[in-house]
């Protein structure tokens, strides 16, 4: 009888071991070459595949969810899914909210993009996505902002002239700039945040340590770097 | 590369615009659902408020007035969150009676694994089942208030003379409500019922707000400048021709309810009691 109770005990646990090992991944799905949606609708990107191959690592089995930007850490928090992986760039007033593993990019340039070469940065109108690093940035500087709920929205409102240029990861701009000749890099690049790392609730310290050491042991054997130069996001480490 | 036609045939049938072309039936799938569902509500609130028991009619006038003051964004937003953590915390008093942390930790809600809705280990479609419920339960709620307040006052427009008759003829209370009453009513709530119906069509894009990949999420996803790069039908920023097959699609739609209501609103009509009618009949004949 003892011996039944004990090993019904031990199914329990293993039970709800397994229950706890899904763990839901949050990203946007708009912001390549980081997150997007592709042709099949499916879910793609740097962070898709990195995200995968450290749950693989970790041994948890994960599934995606896609969620706005806007309210990406308010569903975080209150629990619809388990982590942030959308590059997202490590900051101290994020970091009062939710935790962060180590990053998983090095801190990484932004720039501006605009139609022409002649833009006053400092007192002209720039575009940025709203709640973001380049946001905060932008209106420190003295120019006026412009916020967009979506990167994509960002990018039009430079083409159609709503906005003088906009201030984002250089990784997301760069393909833009390369396929569009009407658009261009102008001013210096500006350093901003401390790298791009996945958001994880405060209360949850045990999944940060889980793949706090699956980013370390891709960045031990170098295929994280080898990620990041096939999607071409950013440095390398 | 492809051309043309043959291009366009190819681009409007990737995956992704499968996804699309299925949010239509998400749409329609809610509307579906909801309707019938805040109708129900609209009913139970305005029986609620018409009752001769004060804490009773209290409740359903309560109901009416506080969910048609409160903007139906402020309300949709806030009924999900609210709704889905009522459901953890019921559930996380039953499973997990042992628990001794706080539920709260900062902003953080923290529930046990097993009280987790649904549980962290379902499959996608569950929790996209899950928040589209949840979605619609709100909606109903909203528009159920609304529902109530024109059932209401359609049930105070049929004529006194009918409750009397019927009252005359021995009927009971309740034989009078569902025997005279309730059949008589339609024809004054109809109007705003189909108002409301047509409101409601206009409402759904809200989903948008609630997180479920609806059409306006596929569309705007959809129309957003593509480079070649991450995809093999590159495009510039389409966005205002999906917007627009959105508006097509909503004009149409709306079109084909005001045609079916009307017809029903003609039906209702005959030999409909009302006051005054007889003499409105002699006067005609």
């Amino acid at each position: 009888m003892r011996k039944l109770l004990l090993s019904a005990a031990a199914l329990a646990v293993a039970a709800t071991a397994s229950a706890a090992d899904t763990v839901r991944l949050g990203t946007e799905g708009a912001y390549p070459p980081w997150n997007f949606i592709n042709d099949a609708g499916d879910i793609d990107g740097f962070e898709k595949d990195l995200g995968d191959e450290l749950c693989r690592r970790a041994e948890l089995e994960c599934t995606w969810v896609t969620n706005d930007w806007d309210s990406i850490i308010p569903n975080l928090v209150s629990g619809n899914y388990d982590a942030i992986i959308a590059g997202m760039s490590i900051t101290d007033e994020r970091d009062q909210v939710i935790d962060f593993t180590q990053n998983y990019t090095p801190p990484d340039p932004s720039a501006y993009l605009a139609l022409s070469d002649g833009v006053d940065l400092e007192g002209g109108v720039i575009a940025a996505q709203a709640s973001t690093i380049q946001a905060g940035y932008v209106a420190d500087s003295g120019a006026t902002l412009v916020e967009f709920a979506t990167p994509e929205e960002t990018i039009a409102a430079v083409r159609n002239g709503e906005a003088d240029a906009v201030l984002a990861d250089k990784s997301y701009l760069a393909p833009l700039a390369e396929e569009d000749p009407d658009l261009m890099f102008v001013g210096p690049d500006v350093p901003l945040g401390g790298g791009v790392g996945m958001g994880i609730r405060e209360s949850d310290p045990e999944l940060r340590e889980t793949f706090n050491a699956a980013i370390q042991s891709m960045k031990d054997d170098g295929s994280l770097n080898e990620l990041i130069r096939k999607w071409e996001v950013s440095s390398t480490f | 590369m492809l051309f043309g036609l043959k291009w366009l045939s190819c681009y409007l049938t990737t995956g992704k615009h499968m996804a699309f072309y299925g949010s239509f039936g998400t749409v329609l799938l809610l509307l579906a659902i909801t309707a019938p569902t805040a109708l129900l509500f609209g009913f139970g609130g305005a029986m609620l408020a018409r009752v001769r028991f004060l804490p009773a009619s209290l409740l359903g006038k309560t109901y009416i007035a506080l969910v048609r003051g409160v903007p139906d964004i402020a309300f949709f937003l806030f009924f999900v969150i609210a709704l889905d953590q009522a459901l953890e915390w019921l559930m996380h008093k039953a499973k997990c009676p042992e628990w001794d942390e706080p539920i709260r930790q900062g902003s953080d809600f923290i529930v046990c694994q097993a009280a987790k809705v649904p549980p962290g280990s379902a499959p996608q479609w569950l929790h996209e089942t899950y928040g589209f419920a949840l979605a619609v339960i709100t909606f109903a709620i909203v528009f159920g208030a609304f529902a109530a307040n024109v059932l209401f006052g359609a049930m105070r427009a049929v004529p006194h003379d009918q409750l009397e008759t019927a009252a005359a003829y021995g009927m009971t209370q309740r034989q009078t409500f569902w025997r005279v009453l309730v059949p008589q009513m339609w024809i004054y709530a109809l109007p705003g019922l189909s108002n409301l119906w047509m409101v409601l069509i206009k409402a759904t894009p809200l989903l948008f707000l609630l997180g479920v990949e609806d059409i306006v999420y596929w569309a705007r996803d959809l129309g957003g400048a593509k480079t070649p790069r991450f995809t093999d039908y590159p495009h510039g920023d389409w966005r205002m021709w999906y917007f627009l097959a959105l508006l097509v699609f909503y004009l149409v739609f709306t079109r084909i309810s005001e045609i079916v209501l009307d017809r029903l609103m003609r039906r209702l009509s005959v030999g409909q009691a009302i006051s005054g009618g007889d003499a409105k009949r002699r006067a005609g004949a």
